[in-house]
């Protein structure tokens, strides 16, 4: 990692730290006061605690033009760029965080291309675009074991490399292991995550898109977070129907997978189109650039993702249910290969630094002020 | 963010109130003569980047509440306030004019939410003030885009790059102002003006009117926009003041802070912990005479009567992390010698100050955070708390550099904020608050947070009596 990076978020938070006016705002406030001079490692560990509210720099006396220069969403963002790089597993696929946006758009592209030209030799098109309907119209198109094989593929390595990558972060940022492994812990950062905590800024939201308070980018994160748990629920219980219970996929309307799915899927399709206009609208100056391409790339292949799986719903029992089909899966298939590398993996980091978080302010306050 | 566009102004206008200042004051002036009907003009000197003067560095303010609350441990009440407020200023204050600004800020704090300000619990490290001031979410800055915001809202026509040069006036009438806009001359007219823009620490050649040549050394802490040219202009049109003109808030901060809006991350608050020596290499008063924060006050002159309004203070390893951490590192060695030699001191007469010093040193139970005695013996200046030898290595230095925080020569004023003539009798329509008052109520030495009480008391005032004075009239 480029030690030019690293000295200026040394130089912002020794900075920060000798202000501390933004302490309401985070957690990267707290985490910083506990320390007086910052090792690379707690650079990258704050780093990851930075929500990219924005509430330090609108607030900040010593921002551009101030000789100070100081930056802190920017600087932190940049970092964290570079901690994503420097922690992705296997360490041979850094690179893909360098050109993010493209990578994972010709993943996609390679995916549905994959998917439908292969049901569409196996069939041939009169086949391919015959209406279909009913139980097991989905495993006419792709048959069951070939879904079962490559989904289960796909999704092993998506966790197992998002474990390395959180282990590898967890060791370069020297966090304990009894932190990681404590419930205590944990249940706070779960908490703190699920609330989406530090999205409230100090309680009146970020700072998007411009410099006044709002909650939007919170709802939105809301829409989008719930909309994936959803859908995972969706498809857990799909599974369930598929296996214990031995339904065959499509289920009826009212079913519980289709529910979940649906409600989950407009919930996603609003989160990301949400999150999407306040990146277009949103003030650049403390955003990191580079970082568009990765945050946008991602918010419009879970959009897609999302969209294309809606369409089925309606389409399901017409001639382009094979044709969508294959361009649902083949999304949610490049969303799963990418997911360790693209804008994913933050909530996995963010995680972790939260549970550090949680320990140190646990450890330092033992006895938990009322908020 | 920053307006795209100006409001206009039409030159043949006459405004209901005009506003010459940026800061709190100002912002709490304008917010409340519009929120009274007036139609507001404010003129803000500095571009939009730098808006806000001093304000914007400032972290709480201090108000008389009855009950603690989500962020006040407790109550605190006019008679302490004023007890609090006497012992600062040794009796120079005036005790109608102090008491009332104490009771009319009796929970501002609802009036400051409502107008976008947020507070947090006390900040670590300020645990002291955590009963009486109450702390701005952000600091400062925060609180001054919450109320150019609302100022926005409520319709307020803002002018940056706007400095007001001269005023038309006669026998305390106002008329209108000379406006530098961005190299471009207005004459704006009103029938109402609220001055209240700031002191004049930055003008540091009127500094040097008292303090001589030794003033280009001061660093200013705060905005660079507060020249006092609007104070200057009213006393030459015959408004009366008070204050004594040669004195200013001056403390001891990091010499490597930059000329100009510095803020709070300049501070040094570790001079109690060791010892503190001039350009010669010696000691020059009792580095442990009383906490830092009632004390650093007087080191700001102490060090502008040194040579080159220079001074280092010098701890080693045991005290490294016994105060605030500041923004600069501390200078750091592994000998004395070797120590005075970076810092550019004659590195005998510095170790055997220390050798002196530490030879006068006693044991004893050191104590941070309590006057533990820990005292020199036969030391010419003593050192009479937390005195343990230096003998510790690395060896710290910190240069020093007096920090100018604010002046005190201020418009008299009454309990309607009208600014006193000469003669003793108010401006029909002339009205001041803030930094430009306080010398009515802060004769001499400071408060923590007081600052920041004054603008938003004498700014809620000016705004309101300056909209009852458009009915009269
Ligand atoms: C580093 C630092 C920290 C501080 N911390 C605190 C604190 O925590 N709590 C507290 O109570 N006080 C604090 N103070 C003191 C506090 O800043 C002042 O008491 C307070 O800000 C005064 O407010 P004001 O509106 O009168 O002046 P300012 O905020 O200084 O505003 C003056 C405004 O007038 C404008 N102006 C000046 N001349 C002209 C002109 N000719 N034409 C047009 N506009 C003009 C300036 O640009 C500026 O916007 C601190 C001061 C400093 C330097
Ligand atoms: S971002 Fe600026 S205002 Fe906030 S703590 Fe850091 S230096 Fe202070
Ligand atoms: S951008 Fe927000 S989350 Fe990040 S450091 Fe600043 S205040 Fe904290």
């Amino acid at each position: 990692m480029s030690s030019k990076i690293l000295e200026e978020a040394n130089r912002i938070m020794t900075i920060c730290n000798a202000c501390r006016y933004c302490e309401g705002f985070c957690a990267v406030f707290p985490a910083m006061e506990l320390r007086r001079i910052f090792t690379e490692s707690d650079l990258k560990y704050m780093a990851n605690l930075c929500h990219n509210c924005r509430g330090c720099y609108y607030a900040c006396q010593y921002a551009p033009p101030h000789e100070f220069n100081l930056n802190v969403p920017r600087t932190l963002a940049q970092l964290r760029l570079h901690t994503y790089q420097e922690f992705a597993w296997p360490a041979s696929f850094k690179g893909v965080f360098n050109k993010n946006g493209k990578v994972v758009a010709a993943i996609t592209i390679l995916c549905v291309l994959l998917l439908t030209l292969t049901s569409l030799a196996r069939h041939g098109s009169s086949a391919f675009f015959a209406s279909q309907a009913g139980p097991g119209s989905f495993y006419a198109i792709i048959p069951y074991p070939v879904l079962l094989v490559l989904f289960s593929a796909v999704g092993i390595f998506a966790c197992v490399s998002l474990w390395k990558g959180m282990k590898n972060l967890w060791r370069a940022t020297e966090g304990k292991a009894e932190m990681f492994r404590s419930p205590a812990y944990n249940l706070r950062a779960v908490w703190d995550v699920l609330r989406l905590r530090y999205l409230e800024g100090g309680g009146d939201g970020c700072n998007y898109p411009d410099d006044k308070f709002s909650m939007q980018r919170r709802s939105m994160h809301h829409f989008t977070f719930y909309g994936f748990l959803l859908c995972f629920a969706s498809t857990v219980v799909a599974l369930t129907y598929d296996h214990a219970l031995g339904i065959a996929a499509p289920y009826a309307f009212f079913s519980l997978p289709v529910l979940l799915g649906t409600l989950g899927g407009v919930s996603l399709a609003i989160g990301t189109i949400g999150l999407y206009r306040l990146k277009k609208l949103m003030d650049k100056e403390p955003a990191y650039a580079e970082a568009f391409p990765m945050d946008i790339s991602f918010i419009m292949l879970l959009c897609s993702v999302t969209i294309s799986g809606l369409l089925l719903l309606v389409f399901r029992s017409t001639s382009i249910m094979g044709i969508l089909l294959c361009i649902h899966l083949g999304l949610v298939m490049a969303l799963f290969i990418t997911m360790p590398y693209s804008k994913f993996v933050h909530g996995v980091y963010r995680y972790a630094a939260l549970v550090r978080h949680a320990g140190e302010q646990i450890q330092a306050n033992p006895v938990r002020k009322k908020p | 963010m920053k307006p795209t566009q100006e409001p206009r102004i039409d030159p043949s206008e006459t405004f209901d109130v005009l506003v010459i200042g940026g800061g709190n004051a100002a912002l709490c002036a304008a917010m409340t003569a519009s929120e009274a009907g007036a139609r507001v003009v404010l003129l803000e000197a500095s571009p939009w980047e730098f808006r806000g003067g001093n304000s914007r560095h400032t972290r709480n303010l201090r108000y008389m509440h009855r009950s603690a609350n989500g962020f006040l441990t407790g109550p605190y009440l006019e008679d302490e306030f004023f007890k609090d407020l006497l012992l600062v200023t040794k009796g120079n204050t005036n005790e109608d004019l102090a008491r009332f600004t104490i009771r009319e800020s009796a929970e501002v704090g609802d009036w400051m939410m409502a107008h976008g300000v947020r507070f947090q619990p006390s900040m670590r490290g300020t645990l002291h003030l955590s009963r009486t001031n109450a702390f701005f979410r952000g600091g400062g800055k925060a609180l001054v885009n919450a109320y150019y915001a609302t100022c926005e809202r409520l319709g307020v026509k803002i002018l940056y790059d706007a400095e007001v040069t001269d005023l038309d006036m006669s026998d305390g009438l106002f008329r209108s102002a000379t406006v530098n806009h961005k190299g471009t001359v207005l004459q704006l007219r009103a029938r109402c003006m609220i001055a209240a823009s700031g002191g004049f620490q930055a003008d540091l050649e009127w500094l040097k009117r008292s303090w001589g040549e030794a003033a280009d050394n001061f660093i200013v802490r705060g905005s660079p926009y507060d020249k006092g040219v609007v104070l200057r202009v009213l006393r030459e049109k015959g408004a009366d003041t008070v204050g004594d003109p040669s004195q200013c808030h001056c403390v001891a901060i990091d010499a490597r802070a930059p000329k100009y809006d510095g803020g709070i991350v300049t501070r040094l608050d570790c001079v109690p912990f060791g010892i503190c020596v001039n350009k010669e290499a010696k000691r020059f008063y009792n580095e442990g005479e009383e906490f830092w924060p009632k004390r650093y006050a007087i080191w700001g002159r102490l060090v502008a009567q040194q040579q080159g309004q220079t001074a280092y203070s010098i701890i080693d390893a045991k005290s490294i992390d016994l105060f605030m951490p500041s923004v600069f590192p501390p200078i750091e060695a592994g000998s004395i010698k070797e120590l005075a030699h970076k810092l550019g001191l004659d590195p005998d007469s510095l170790e055997s100050t220390i050798q002196e010093y530490n030879a006068a040193t006693t044991p004893g139970a050191f104590d941070s955070n309590a006057l533990d005695g820990l005292a020199t013996t036969g030391l010419e200046p003593i050192k009479s708390n937390w005195a343990r030898p230096i003998d510790t290595a690395p060896f710290y230095g910190y240069p020093l550099r007096p920090g100018i925080t604010f002046t005190y020569l201020s418009l008299k004023i009454d309990e309607q904020a009208r600014m006193l003539m000469q003669d003793g009798k108010p401006s029909k329509n002339i009205f001041a608050a803030g930094e430009l008052v306080s010398g009515n109520i802060l004769g001499q030495g400071y408060m923590a947070g007081f600052g920041m009480t004054i603008g938003t008391v004498f700014g809620r005032i000016a705004g309101k009596e300056s909209a009852k004075c458009l009915q009269k009239s």
